[in-house]
C-alpha cells in the first residue's frame, strides 16, 4: 500500500487490524501520540486529506492512497505554523503530551470553520470551542491557555525587556479573568533569612543589558518542539531489535496461585521469555518511592504466589511484537486457589476478615499490624479535647466522604530498557522519581548503583502517579533475562484500573467554638483505604492529618487516624497527598461552624487563622524545620477571594423557581517540601564553545521546572534561557536529586541551580580579572561575554583560560567532582563568596546558601559549577478558593458563575506559569469534585475507560479569576514558594460550601455529581428504585 | 480483565472490503462486519480473526424518497449533521441536534457512522435515540439473503444487544415523511455539561397531533409513550414515572435518570404545545 504521511511517500503494509496511530508510529512517527486508544483523549489525531480523526480508531488500510498529515506536518521548531505560534506564546500547554492533539484539532477549526454546523451557520467554530474541543483532554492546564492559543492571545515575553521601560513582570500579556490584580513585583522581605546571609545574592539585579528571566513569563524551552511534535517523550524513539512485553493480571481479588503452565505461552512462536514469580527476586519492597525508603513498607514482589486484588500482576510474556506478547498471555494456564476478600475498609480491622498480609514481619516490613490489616496509625492529643468540646458555645461534627480518583496523566507509564556499550542496564522511563527507581532497582536486583542508569526524556504529566514504580521492574528483570532492549507500555485501562489511586478516605471532624466564633477543639477521626498494597499509605496519612489543621489555632486537638489494607486496588499518591481529602471534610465543618454562628465563613477563618506568632500544632507543635520564613499570606489571601467574590463578575445566574445561588470559600495550607529531608543536586559548565551547559535532576512533567531552572542560571549568569544546553532527569546528569515531588521542583532544586549558576558567575568574573588586572566587581555579565566599561572578554576566552588553567592546576577537579567535595569544603571554609571570587582562575570559588552550597572550578573543557541542596527547612503556603454556583433543584446540576483563587506563591517566578499551574489545579479540583470517580464493585473497577471515568473537559472547567499575595519567602529562591499541589485542595470544599449555601443541605459525599445533588434535595420522600446496575461503558 | 489487550485489533488477520452482498457470507461468530470503525476499534475484540468493512459498498448515504429519508448504515454523523432541510422538515434541526447529544467529538463524526451508533445498541447511542424517536424503520440483510424490516424501536432488544444475528447487516434505517414533518424537541442531559447522555429524550408531534414521547440513555432500549395528541403534563409525567426499564451506571443513578425525565419530558410537552 502507498501512503503518503506530511508529503512523503511511504510504502507499506499495515497489519489487518492495525490502527493508524500505531502504524504511524510503526514508522517513527512519534509525534503522533497515545492517550486513550479509545477515540475520546485526541492525543493521536491526524488529518487524511485534511480531515481530522483520531488515529487510534482508524483502520490503517483505510488510509491507503490517502494523505495523511501529523503535526509535524504542520510545521517545524525552525517554521511553525500560525496555530502552533500561537501555542507557544499563549503557554497553551504544560506537560504537551496532549499538544501534538490539540493543534492538528485547532488547525482543522480554522481550515474549516463551519465543520459539524447547521448550513448556514458559518464562523461558529471558534465560538463553539468546548464543544469543538470536547474530543481532546488536557489533564494540566484547565483549557483556559488553550482557548487564549486558539484566539491567537500571546501570554509570554521575551527576555529582553521592553525598551519603553515598561514594567512586563507580571506577564504582559492582557489577563481577561482577573490575574493582573495583586502580581507581585519582587521580594519584600528582608535580606538574610534565619538560616544565612544569601538574599543578598538572589535578588534580581538591575540589569545593564535590557534582560531579565525572573519574575517574567517566559517560555518554555522546549515550546516549539512540543507544538510541532518533535518533543520526544518517553517511548518516542525507535530501538533496533526491540522486544514487547504484556501483563497476565489477577482476575481475582484474593487468592493464592496454584500453578501456572507456561508451556504453551513458550512455545508460541515470537516469545522469547514468560517470567512468573519463580523467576523473580523474593526482595520486599514498595512501589513507592521517597528520599527515605523506610517511609513506605515492604509489602510488594514484583511478581508473587499471592494476588491481593484483582489486576495484580500474575506474569508477563517477552515477545517480538505486542500482539504475540498478548497471544502468549492468553495461553497461560493459571490455577487460583480463590480466597474470602474484603472491600470495606471499615470491617478491615474485624475479627474473622481477610488478612491481607499475615505473612509480613511487622518490623522488617513496617507494618503497623500485619494481623489486623492496620498499616499505619497516628493517634495524638494536643491539650483536651474534652475540656475544649466544654468550653464551646457550638460544636460542629460530620463525616465527609471520598472517592478514589485517578491520577490518569496522559501519557500512560512505560519504560524502555537496554544494555549500553559498558554492559549497564539503561531504563528510559516516565517517572518523576528516576534517582530512587535507580536506587531501589540497584537494591531488589542486587545490581551496583552504578550499573544502572535511569533517565526520563519529557514526561506527559504526572500528578503523583509516577512517584511509584509501575513499570521499570518489569522492563529491568526482561532486559537482564533476554540480554534484549524490551519495552513495556501500560494502556489506558491499565491506569485507570491497576494504577494506584488517591486514597478514598472517610473523615469525622467536630468542631467546638465559643459565641464569638474562636475554635476551642478540633477532633479528628480519618479512616484512610490503602488497599492491597501499603505504598504511599502512611505518608498521605500523615500528611493529610497535618496542615489540614495546624491551619487553625485551637487550644485543643486531636487526632485518630487508620491506614487499612482491603482487598482493593491499591492507593498511592495524588496532588495534594492527602491533604485534599481531609481539607474537604475540615473546610466544610468549618463552613458548617460560620452557618451555626450566624458569621461571615471569610471572617469565621481570619479569626482563627495560625499567624506567624503562633505555634503549628497538629497532636504538638511542630519541629523548627518548618516555617513561614518571612512570607506569611494566609490573611492577604482571604482578603483577595472575599474582594473578588463581592465585586463579582458580571456573569448572572440562571433563571426560574428550579435555580438558587450561592457562595462558598475554603482554605488549604501546605509545607512548600516534603519533611525529612529532599536533596538536588546541579552542575552548570561554561565549555570551550562558550555555551552554559545547565544540568539539574528535576524532572519535566509540565510542573514548568525546566523553565524557571532556565529563568534563575539566566538570570545569575546575564544571560537568555534560550541559550542553556538543558539536560535533566538522567541519573548521569548529576549525582543525585531526590525527585519531583511534593511541590519540590522550584525550591529545592531550583536552589541548587541558583547557587551553581551563582558561584560560575563570581568564578567567571574573578577570571576575567585574572585576565586584565581589572577588578572582578567591575565584570558584568553578558549573553556573549563579560564586560567592563569598554572591555570586552568573549565567554569562550574565559572558558579556554579556565581549560588551560585546569590542565595545570588539580585543584580543579575538586569542585566539579561530587557533591560531597563540595559540601565537605563548605563545612571546612564557610567562604565569603565575594573575596573567594578573587583567587585565580584555578581556586575553586565557593558560595554557600541556605541548606546547600555551590563549587565552581575550571575543569578541563571550560568551568564548571556544582550545587546542591538539602531542602529541609520548609515554608508554608496558602491557598483560598471561592465559587459562586447555581444550582437547579429539579436536576442536580450545579452551574459555576464565579470562580476565584488567591495564592501565596511568594515571588512569582514566571507568572504565567504559576497562574497555568493554578488553573490547572483548579481544573483537577472541579473535575475530581463533580465528575471523576473510579467505580469498584466487589474489588473490580468498572470505569476502565475515559468514557466512563470523566476526566474535565474544556466545557467543564470555567475560567478562575487568580490573585497572587504579595509575599516574599527566605528560603525559596528569590523568594519564591512551590504552587503546584496546593492550588487543588481547597477547591473541593468550596465547591460544596457553594452548594450548601445555595441549596440549605450540605454534601457530605464527592464528586458532587448531579445525581448526588439532586438526591441531596429529595430529602426523606426518595423512595428507594429497585434498578439494575449496568457495567461501564 | 485478565488480559484486556492493546489498540490494534491483533487476533484479526483478514479484512474483506465489501462490495457485494456476496461478500457477507465471510460473516459469523468471529468475523463481523463494521463500518467507521470507531466503536470496534475503540475496546478490546480478542475474539474477533476477521472483518467485512461495509464503507466499501459505496452506498449512498442519505436518499430523499417518497417515504421520507434513507439513511445507509453507512451514513457518517458529519454528513448527517449537515444534511440541508428539505421543504416542510420540521424536524430537521433534531439530525444535527442528536449528533451532539454523541460524547464522541466532531472528529468522531468524521467516521463515525450512523448504522454502527445503531448496532453498538447502547443506551446512550445517539443515533437509536433520533431513529427510535422518529419512528424510523430498520432494513437488515438477513444472513440467508433475505430482507426484513422492523421499527428501530424494536430492532434494539437491550444493553447492547439488537436483533442482528452472525451473519447479518443492518443496511438502512428510512425516516418516514411524516416524521420529518413532525414538530420537534429533544433534549439531552449528561453528568457534565457535554459528557456521555445519562437521558436523551424526543418528542414528536405530528401533523395528525399524535405525540410520541420517546425515552432514551436511561432505559437499557428506548422506551416510547404514544398518544393520540398531547396528554396533560400529569399524565405524561405519571407515565414516565411508570417505565420501569431505568438503569444506574457511571453515567447516573436510575433514581436520578426517572425522576429527571419527567422534567425532560414537561419541557418537550410544553415546547410542542
Amino acid at each position: 500500500m502507498t501512503f503518503t504521511v506530511n508529503g512523503s511517500s511511504l510504502e507499506a503494509t499495515p497489519r489487518a487490524g492495525q490502527v493508524l496511530r500505531t502504524f504511524l508510529r510503526d514508522h517513527e512517527h512519534f509525534e503522533v501520540k497515545k492517550g486513550c486508544d479509545t477515540g475520546d483523549c485526541g492525543a493521536c489525531s491526524v488529518l487524511v486529506d485534511g480531515t481530522a480523526v483520531h488515529s487510534c480508531v482508524y483502520p490503517a488500510y483505510r488510509a491507503d492512497g490517502h494523505e495523511v498529515t501529523t503535526v509535524a506536518g504542520l510545521g517545524t521548531p525552525e517554521n511553525l505554523s500560525p496555530v502552533q505560534q500561537h501555542f507557544v506564546d499563549a503557554a497553551g500547554f504544560q506537560c504537551g503530551f496532549c499538544t501534538a492533539g490539540m493543534v492538528v484539532t485547532a488547525s482543522a477549526l480554522e481550515a474549516d470553520a463551519d465543520a459539524g454546523l447547521p448550513s448556514g451557520a458559518t464562523g461558529g467554530e471558534v465560538r463553539d470551542l468546548p464543544r469543538m474541543l470536547k474530543g481532546n483532554l488536557c489533564r494540566c492546564t484547565g483549557y483556559r491557555a488553550i482557548g487564549d492559543a486558539i484566539a491567537g492571545i500571546a501570554n509570554v515575553v521575551s527576555a529582553t525587556l521592553p525598551t519603553d521601560g515598561t514594567d512586563d513582570t507580571d506577564g504582559g500579556a492582557p489577563h481577561t479573568h482577573g490575574h493582573g490584580h495583586g502580581g507581585t513585583r519582587g521580594p519584600q522581605g528582608g535580606t538574610g533569612g534565619p538560616h544565612g546571609g544569601t538574599a543578598i545574592l538572589e535578588r534580581p539585579l538591575p540589569t545593564t543589558t535590557g534582560i531579565r528571566s525572573v519574575g517574567r513569563s517566559q517560555k518554555a524551552p522546549a515550546g516549539s518542539r512540543i507544538v510541532s511534535g518533535q518533543e520526544p517523550y518517553t517511548l518516542d524513539i525507535a530501538v533496533p531489535g526491540m522486544l514487547h512485553l504484556a501483563v497476565l493480571r489477577s482476575p481475582h481479588s484474593h487468592a493464592r496461585i496454584v500453578s501456572i503452565d507456561t508451556a504453551a505461552a513458550r512455545a508460541l512462536p515470537g516469545v522469547v521469555a514468560v517470567l512468573t514469580h519463580a523467576d523473580v527476586p523474593d526482595t520486599l519492597f514498595s512501589s513507592a518511592r521517597h528520599e527515605n525508603r523506610t517511609d513506605d513498607p515492604d509489602d510488594t514482589l514484583i511478581l508473587d504466589t499471592v494476588v491481593r486484588f484483582a489486576g495484580q500482576r500474575v506474569a508477563f510474556v517477552v515477545a517480538e511484537s505486542i500482539g504475540i506478547a498478548e497471544a502468549a498471555c492468553r495461553l497461560l494456564d493459571v490455577q487460583y486457589d480463590v480466597l474470602p476478600a474484603n472491600f470495606d475498609p471499615a470491617r478491615a480491622r474485624t475479627p474473622g476478615i481477610p488478612v491481607l498480609h499475615a505473612d509480613k514481619d511487622a518490623a522488617a516490613s513496617r507494618i503497623a499490624d500485619p494481623a489486623t490489616n492496620l498499616v499505619a496509625e497516628m493517634r495524638g492529643e494536643y491539650g483536651s479535647i474534652a475540656d475544649g468540646l466544654a468550653n464551646a458555645n457550638v460544636t460542629v461534627t460530620g463525616t465527609w466522604q471520598t472517592q478514589r480518583i485517578s491520577a490518569s496523566a496522559l501519557e500512560t507509564h512505560g519504560t524502555i530498557g537496554w544494555i549500553d556499550d559498558d554492559g549497564r542496564l539503561v531504563l528510559r522511563t516516565s517517572s518523576q522519581v528516576p534517582f530512587l527507581v535507580q536506587k531501589e532497582l540497584s537494591r531488589i536486583l542486587e545490581l551496583p548503583i552504578d550499573r544502572i542508569r535511569v533517565y526520563t526524556a519529557r514526561v506527559g504529566g504526572g500528578f503523583g502517579g509516577k512517584q511509584e514504580i509501575q513499570t521499570e521492574d518489569l522492563v529491568a528483570l526482561a532486559v537482564l533475562k533476554t540480554g534484549r532492549p524490551v519495552q513495556y507500555e501500560m494502556t489506558r485501562t491499565d491506569e485507570l484500573t491497576v494504577v494506584p489511586c488517591r486514597h478514598p478516605m472517610t473523615t469525622t471532624v467536630t468542631l467546638g467554638a465559643t459565641a464569638e466564633g474562636r475554635l476551642t477543639a478540633i477532633d479528628l477521626t480519618v479512616l484512610s483505604d490503602t488497599g492491597a498494597y501499603g505504598n504511599h499509605g502512611p505518608g498521605v496519612m500523615y500528611h493529610a492529618c497535618g496542615e489540614s489543621i495546624s491551619i487553625y489555632n485551637a487550644p485543643n486537638k486531636r487526632v485518630n487516624a487508620e491506614c487499612v489494607y482491603t482487598n482493593n486496588i491499591p492507593s498511592g499518591a495524588f496532588r495534594g497527598y492527602g491533604l485534599g481529602q481531609v481539607i474537604f471534610a475540615v473546610e466544610s465543618a468549618m463552613d458548617e461552624l460560620a452557618h451555626r454562628l450566624g458569621m461571615n465563613p471569610f471572617d469565621l477563618r481570619r479569626l482563627n487563622a495560625v499567624t506567624p506568632a503562633d505555634p503549628l500544632v497538629v497532636t504538638h507543635v511542630e519541629g523548627d524545620d518548618l516555617s513561614f520564613a518571612g512570607s506569611y499570606g494566609f490573611d492577604q489571601c482571604l482578603d483577595l477571594a472575599q474582594g473578588a467574590l463581592e465585586r463579582g463578575n458580571g456573569v448572572a445566574a440562571p433563571t426560574g423557581p428550579e435555580w438558587s445561588v450561592g457562595e462558598g470559600v475554603a482554605a488549604a495550607m501546605i509545607a512548600t517540601i516534603p519533611p525529612r529531608g529532599h536533596f538536588a543536586e546541579a552542575s552548570i559548565t561554561l565549555g570551550l564553545d562558550g555555551v552554559y551547559a545547565l544540568n539539574f535532576g528535576t524532572a519535566e512533567f509540565g510542573n514548568g521546572t525546566t523553565t524557571v531552572h532556565s529563568q534563575i542560571a539566566a538570570e545569575a549568569l546575564g544571560t537568555v534561557p534560550e541559550l542553556l544546553r538543558i539536560r535533566q532527569s538522567d541519573t548521569d546528569a548529576v549525582p543525585y536529586d531526590t525527585g519531583a515531588f511534593g511541590s519540590a521542583g522550584t525550591v529545592v532544586a531550583g536552589r541548587a541551580v541558583l547557587a551553581a549558576a551563582t558561584a560560575l558567575a563570581l568564578k567567571l568574573r574573578g577570571a576575567a580579572e585574572s585576565l586584565t588586572g581589572i577588578l572582578s566587581a567591575e565584570w558584568m555579565l553578558e549573553p556573549a561575554g563579560l564586560r567592563a566599561g569598554d572591555r570586552f572578554i568573549p565567554l569562550t576566552e574565559i572558558a579556554a583560560a579556565g581549560s588551560a588553567a585546569a590542565g595545570s592546576a588539580a585543584a580543579g577537579s575538586a569542585a566539579a567532582g561530587s557533591a560531597a567535595a563540595g559540601s565537605a569544603a563548605a563545612d571546612s571554609a564557610v567562604a565569603d563568596a565575594d573575596t573567594a571570587a578573587g583567587d585565580g582562575i584555578g581556586a575553586p570559588t565557593l558560595v554557600t546558601i541556605t541548606e546547600g552550597v555551590a563549587a565552581a572550578a575550571p575543569v578541563a573543557g571550560g568551568i564548571t559549577a556544582v550545587g546542591t541542596h538539602a531542602g529541609d527547612h520548609r515554608s508554608i503556603a496558602f491557598n483560598v478558593h471561592a465559587f459562586r454556583v447555581a444550582v437547579n433543584s429539579a436536576t442536580g446540576e450545579v452551574r459555576i458563575l464565579q470562580s476565584v483563587q488567591s495564592a501565596d506563591a511568594g515571588y512569582v517566578m514566571n507568572p504565567e506559569q504559576c497562574r497555568g499551574q493554578i488553573e490547572g489545579g483548579v481544573a483537577q479540583g472541579i473535575g475530581t469534585s463533580m465528575y471523576e470517580e473510579t467505580i469498584v464493585e466487589n474489588g473490580i473497577v468498572t470505569t476502565g475507560v475515559l468514557r466512563s471515568y470523566h476526566l474535565p473537559q474544556m466545557a467543564d472547567v470555567p475560567p478562575t479569576e487568580i490573585f497572587f499575595a504579595e509575599t516574599a519567602d527566605e528560603l525559596g529562591p528569590y523568594g519564591a514558594k512551590s504552587m503546584s499541589e496546593s492550588p487543588f485542595n481547597p477547591v473541593a470544599p468550596a465547591l460544596a460550601n457553594a452548594i450548601r449555601d445555595a441549596v440549605g443541605v450540605r454534601p457530605y459525599e464527592l464528586p458532587l455529581s448531579r445525581d448526588r445533588v439532586w438526591r441531596l434535595l429529595q430529602g426523606a420522600d426518595l423512595e428507594p428504585l429497585d434498578a439494575p446496575a449496568l457495567p461501564a461503558d | 480483565m485478565v488480559f484486556t489487550g492493546t489498540v490494534d485489533l491483533n487476533t484479526v488477520t483478514d479484512v474483506t472490503l465489501a462490495r457485494d452482498r456476496s461478500d457477507l457470507q465471510k460473516l459469523g461468530s468471529t468475523v463481523v462486519p463494521f463500518a467507521g470503525g470507531s466503536a470496534l476499534f475503540g475496546e478490546p475484540q480478542v475474539h474477533l480473526t476477521g472483518l467485512v468493512d461495509l464503507m466499501t459498498f459505496g452506498w449512498a448515504p442519505l436518499t430523499v424518497t417518497a417515504e421520507g429519508l434513507e439513511i445507509a448504515a453507512t451514513c457518517l454523523l458529519v454528513d448527517l449533521s449537515r444534511f440541508p432541510a428539505q421543504p416542510g422538515w420540521a424536524a430537521h434541526h433534531v439530525l444535527y441536534e442528536c449528533c451532539t447529544y454523541l460524547l464522541g467529538s466532531f472528529k468522531v463524526w468524521n467516521m463515525g457512522t450512523v448504522g454502527g451508533n445503531i448496532c453498538a445498541s447502547l443506551p446512550a447511542g445517539p443515533m437509536t435515540s433520533l431513529t427510535a424517536g422518529l419512528d424510523a424503520t430498520a432494513l437488515i440483510w438477513r444472513a440467508d439473503g433475505t430482507d426484513e424490516r422492523m421499527p428501530v424501536a424494536e430492532f434494539v432488544t437491550g444493553n447492547k444487544t439488537n436483533r442482528l444475528n452472525p451473519g447479518d447487516v443492518l443496511r438502512s434505517v428510512t425516516i418516514p415523511l411524516a416524521s420529518l414533518q413532525s414538530r420537534v424537541a429533544s433534549r439531552k442531559i449528561a453528568l457534565s455539561p457535554l459528557g456521555r447522555s445519562g437521558l436523551v429524550l424526543l418528542g414528536r408531534r405530528g401533523a395528525d397531533d399524535t405525540f410520541v414521547l420517546t425515552v432514551s440513555a436511561g432505559t437499557v432500549r428506548p422506551v416510547q409513550l404514544r398518544y393520540p395528541g398531547p396528554p396533560d403534563a400529569q399524565t405524561l409525567h405519571d407515565d414516565v414515572l411508570a417505565i420501569d426499564q431505568w438503569f444506574t451506571d457511571p453515567h447516573g443513578a436510575a433514581d436520578w435518570r426517572r425522576t429527571v425525565s419527567t422534567v425532560l419530558a414537561a419541557e418537550i410537552l410544553e415546547e410542542l404545545a
